[in-house]
């Protein structure tokens, strides 16, 4: 008998239940290493080879490389613990969630004076609001990743 | 007898934790959210407890994917501000109450609530945001916060986490453990985390402002109901996130049965990418 999981069905969302810890248990522990300064500086020099210190899959690596947040996570990241790649490359939580709009930075911030991005058409896979798979990316940001 | 007096229920958002260490919280963004917190700050003044109960939650800080636990105690005598990727907050050391925190421990387990016990832990934003926007900046050497903190740590991040109800029973639990402490202490419970947000995918970004209201409004006046509230209501409505809010119940389940005093209520959009609500009830 499969587990429920009730929360498959919402748009541009995905829950860090224990099958995606699992997936990206090597991914998430080594953005853990970066809470060490020395760990950020030798990340910083040589990406790479940083990386293949760890049993990564390539996807994950690549995924780090490209710091696509959205494509870590769908290889089992979660945020945060990728936070920590956003804050060796010296940016803020602001910056790493609207990297995984489609929006540009500044985009991202008005959409958040404005008061938040909205519920209505974003709660079920299926509606029309903007976090639908049909309506991103939503912003006019050219730059995959942060 | 020990006993618990008030609760303080406030978001614990990273940013306005950076704005305060960088100077930017006479800036027009900040200023909303720091005057939301002034009579706070006058009120801790005045209502100074002896030890502050602290939940909140660790953001892949002091637990890796190496060890999860779902409701974790501190009983250590001091917690260090953690270094979570931009270097540790310039706040002062967080000085613990291993004395109340086993007695806690020994009490809830015994309640049913497996807890796990911590005596080495560096504490993260979700527990010094909360202290500084209480207290004000404190300086890292000379300041210090104005009691002793149990830090209390949920799990939040990995799927599934704790229940609302189970959280709200826990807080009954945490309750009846102060109460047969011994020693003649105010303790303060305070509740963090949330209000709506979500920092992932291409949702990030959600706020909802009513959800947030309707959560404040029965956290005061039915938070037995609102203890019912499933985990996917979290999610649909306040973000993957906004599930945070759970932490809440503990806080308010520690409280008397008796209506509580409202002392003060907040809420303000947006702190980077979060609603910031807060709410201090007093027991009557």
């Amino acid at each position: 008998m499969s587990l429920d999981k009730p929360y498959l069905d919402v748009p541009g969302t995905t829950i860090f239940d224990a099958e995606q810890s699992r997936k990206g248990y090597h991914l998430n522990q080594f953005c853990m290493s970066l809470m060490k300064a020395t760990n950020r500086e030798r990340f910083k020099a040589d990406m790479r080879a940083y990386l293949d210190e760890w049993p990564m899959t390539e996807e994950q690596k690549q995924a780090v490389l490209a710091r696509d947040l959205n494509r870590c996570i769908a290889a089992g990241g979660n945020i945060y613990f990728l936070a920590k790649i956003g804050a060796t490359l010296g940016k803020s939580f602001q910056q790493m969630a609207g990297s995984m709009t489609g929006m540009t930075e500044e985009e991202y911030r008005d959409m958040m004076i404005s008061g938040g991005r909205s519920v209505e058409g974003n709660r079920v896979v299926g509606e029309d609001g903007s976090a639908q798979a049909h309506r991103q990316p939503q912003g006019s940001s050219t730059k995959v990743g942060l | 007898m020990a006993r618990i007096t008030a609760s303080v229920y406030t978001s614990h958002v990273p940013a306005i934790g950076a704005a305060l260490d960088l100077g930017k919280d006479k800036e027009p963004y900040w200023q909303p959210v720091f005057k939301g917190y002034e009579f706070s700050q006058r009120w801790l003044k005045d209502n100074r407890p002896d030890v502050i109960f602290l939940i909140f939650n660790d953001h892949a800080t002091a637990f890796s994917l190496d060890m999860i636990p779902t409701f974790a105690i501190g009983t250590a005598a001091s917690y260090q501000p953690a270094d979570e990727g931009w270097g540790p907050r310039p706040v002062p050391t967080v000085i613990g109450h291993p004395e109340l925190a086993s007695h806690i421990a020994q009490s809830v387990i015994q309640d049913d609530f497996d807890l796990t016990i911590v005596n080495r832990m560096d504490v993260d934003h979700g527990l010094t945001v909360p202290l500084s926007l209480m207290c004000g900046p404190q300086d890292p050497v000379n300041g210090a916060w104005p009691c002793p903190v149990i830090p209390f740590a949920v799990n939040v991040v990995q799927y599934p986490v704790p229940s609302g109800r189970r959280c709200y029973n826990l807080g009954r639990a945490i309750r009846k453990a102060v109460e047969s402490y011994d020693e003649d202490l105010n303790v303060q419970i305070w509740g963090t985390g949330g209000m709506s947000h979500q920092l992932q995918g291409p949702r990030a970004g959600l706020i909802n402002k009513v959800f947030d209201n309707n959560f404040l409004d029965r956290l005061i006046a039915d938070p037995e109901g609102l203890a019912g509230v499933p985990h996917i209501d979290y999610v649909r409505e306040a973000g993957s996130e906004g599930i945070e809010l759970v932490m809440w119940l503990i806080a308010r389940g520690a409280m008397n049965d008796k209506p509580p005093t409202v002392r003060h209520r907040f809420y303000h959009v947006p702190a980077s990418n979060t609603a910031v609500g807060h709410l201090i009830l007093e027991n009557t």
